[in-house]
């Protein structure tokens, strides 16, 4: 399997190593610089700082994301509209959504809001999607850790 | 390593492996499904519908390995010009295919009642699509071309200019922000599932691999045979022609 650099085939196959590292390395590059470029286009949703900070004119279609602030979750009372916080723990969006909630949908957690920029009331939301994040545990062991008061809410985690 | 590259010598070792593998393959899938899918607890916030990970996680991991093994067994079959490692390359993408179709057939129908959508593009599932779509690419180019070597040739060049999106698909939910979850299996301070969970986890996973070595195995060995019957069909044929000459 070793490169014998001193037959021809041997260098051969050394000058075809090259070409495939060469290569590569290049194609690499090329798609980080894609990528990059297209950051934003790629990332699926904007936090709320991020909507404060770009002063994105009103009525463009953007994604928002980021944590149901506790306690902010109202029912109007005609059962099918919701008011409530969005927060990245620096900005906080108010939301108002006339529809169905997904099951995940609860105060604390991530959720991705589609709608149009409005910057004289809160984000009207066409759509909204709940995050999920990487943690799995049974309901008992979630219960116990809740009564010792180790679990930490989701809302002091970094990231959502 | 090139004694195992010989390919009769690797029909004959890897029939000796293949029914191990198999019987494996059959006893931790049953173990692994069997504890995630009614052993195991249910999650805090998802009840049993989080036990499609059971499935999913190791489905969408596999359709990662499996174009990773496709891409170094291509690096040596351009290097090294062995035609075992074509074939291994070719036998692994149909495979591969159906882990990655698996992963987001059974993320689509996770995704409807728990995030509210089957599909969003996201830098998750959309990385994960265009991975379909480079099996599907490799698998077409070995049947648009006639040519054997030169359809070797190309098809290497695809599974590794390919292997590009694979950093791309286990990084893109660190990388930018998407719908899909972060990693739970490998996250820095420790997985983020319980032991109960996460044992028959691992086991699929387990069973998984198995299976891909399993099926792989099989289908090199088909491979090969199917290039000897024809090696012995075009010698017939040339020996019949001389008979006719003579």
């Amino acid at each position: 399997m070793a490169f014998d650099g001193n037959t021809r085939a041997g260098k051969r196959k050394k000058k075809r190593l090259y070409l495939v590292l060469t290569t590569m390395t290049i194609l690499v590059l090329a798609v980080g610089l894609v990528l990059t470029a297209l950051e934003d286009s790629i990332s699926l949703f904007l936090d709320p700082s991020e909507l404060k900070e770009r002063n994105i004119a009103d009525g463009q279609h953007i994604r928002l994301g980021g944590l149901v602030v506790e306690d902010s979750f109202v029912k109007d009372s005609d059962g099918l509209t919701y008011y409530f916080d969005v927060t990245d723990g620096a900005e906080t969006v108010s939301v108002t959504y006339k529809g169905s909630l997904p099951d995940l949908f609860r105060e604390g957690q991530g959720v991705v809001l589609e709608g149009k920029t409005n910057s004289k009331g809160p984000f009207n939301a066409s759509e909204v999607l709940a995050k999920h994040d990487e943690n799995y545990m049974p309901k008992e062991v979630m219960d116990s850790l809740k009564k010792r008061g180790v679990y930490r809410d989701a809302n002091e985690e970094e990231s959502i | 390593m090139h004694k195992f590259a010989n390919p009769a010598r690797f029909l004959r070792i890897s029939r000796l492996i293949t029914p191990w593998c198999f019987i494996l393959t059959l006893v931790s899938l049953v173990v692994g499904l069997y504890w995630g899918l009614f052993v195991a607890p249910e999650d805090y916030q998802m009840g049993s519908a989080y036990r499609i990970i059971f499935v999913h996680v190791p489905a969408a991991h596999m359709s990662e390995i499996c174009y990773g093994f496709m891409a170094v067994v291509s690096v040596v079959a351009i290097i090294w010009k062995h035609p075992l490692a074509d074939q291994s390359a070719r036998a692994a993408a149909p495979i591969g295919a159906a882990f990655t179709a698996l992963a987001l057939l059974t993320g689509s129908l996770w995704g409807k009642p728990m995030w509210g959508t089957f599909w969003i593009w996201d830098a998750r599932l959309t990385s994960e699509l265009l991975l379909l779509f480079l099996y599907f690419g490799y698998m077409a180019v070995w049947e648009a071309i006639d040519d054997r070597v030169q359809a070797a040739r190309i098809a290497a060049v695809v599974a590794l200019v390919g292997a590009i999106n694979l950093p791309i698909i286990k990084f893109s939910v660190n990388w930018w922000n998407t719908l899909h979850q972060p990693a739970s299996l490998l996250k820095s301070g420790g997985s983020g599932m319980h032991p109960d969970m996460l044992w028959p986890l691992l086991i699929s996973i387990l069973a998984f691999y198995l299976y891909f070595v399993t099926v792989l195995l099989w289908r090199i060995q088909t491979l090969i045979i199917r290039r000897q019957i024809r090696g012995l069909q075009m010698r017939l044929a040339d020996e019949k022609n001389k008979k006719g000459l003579n």
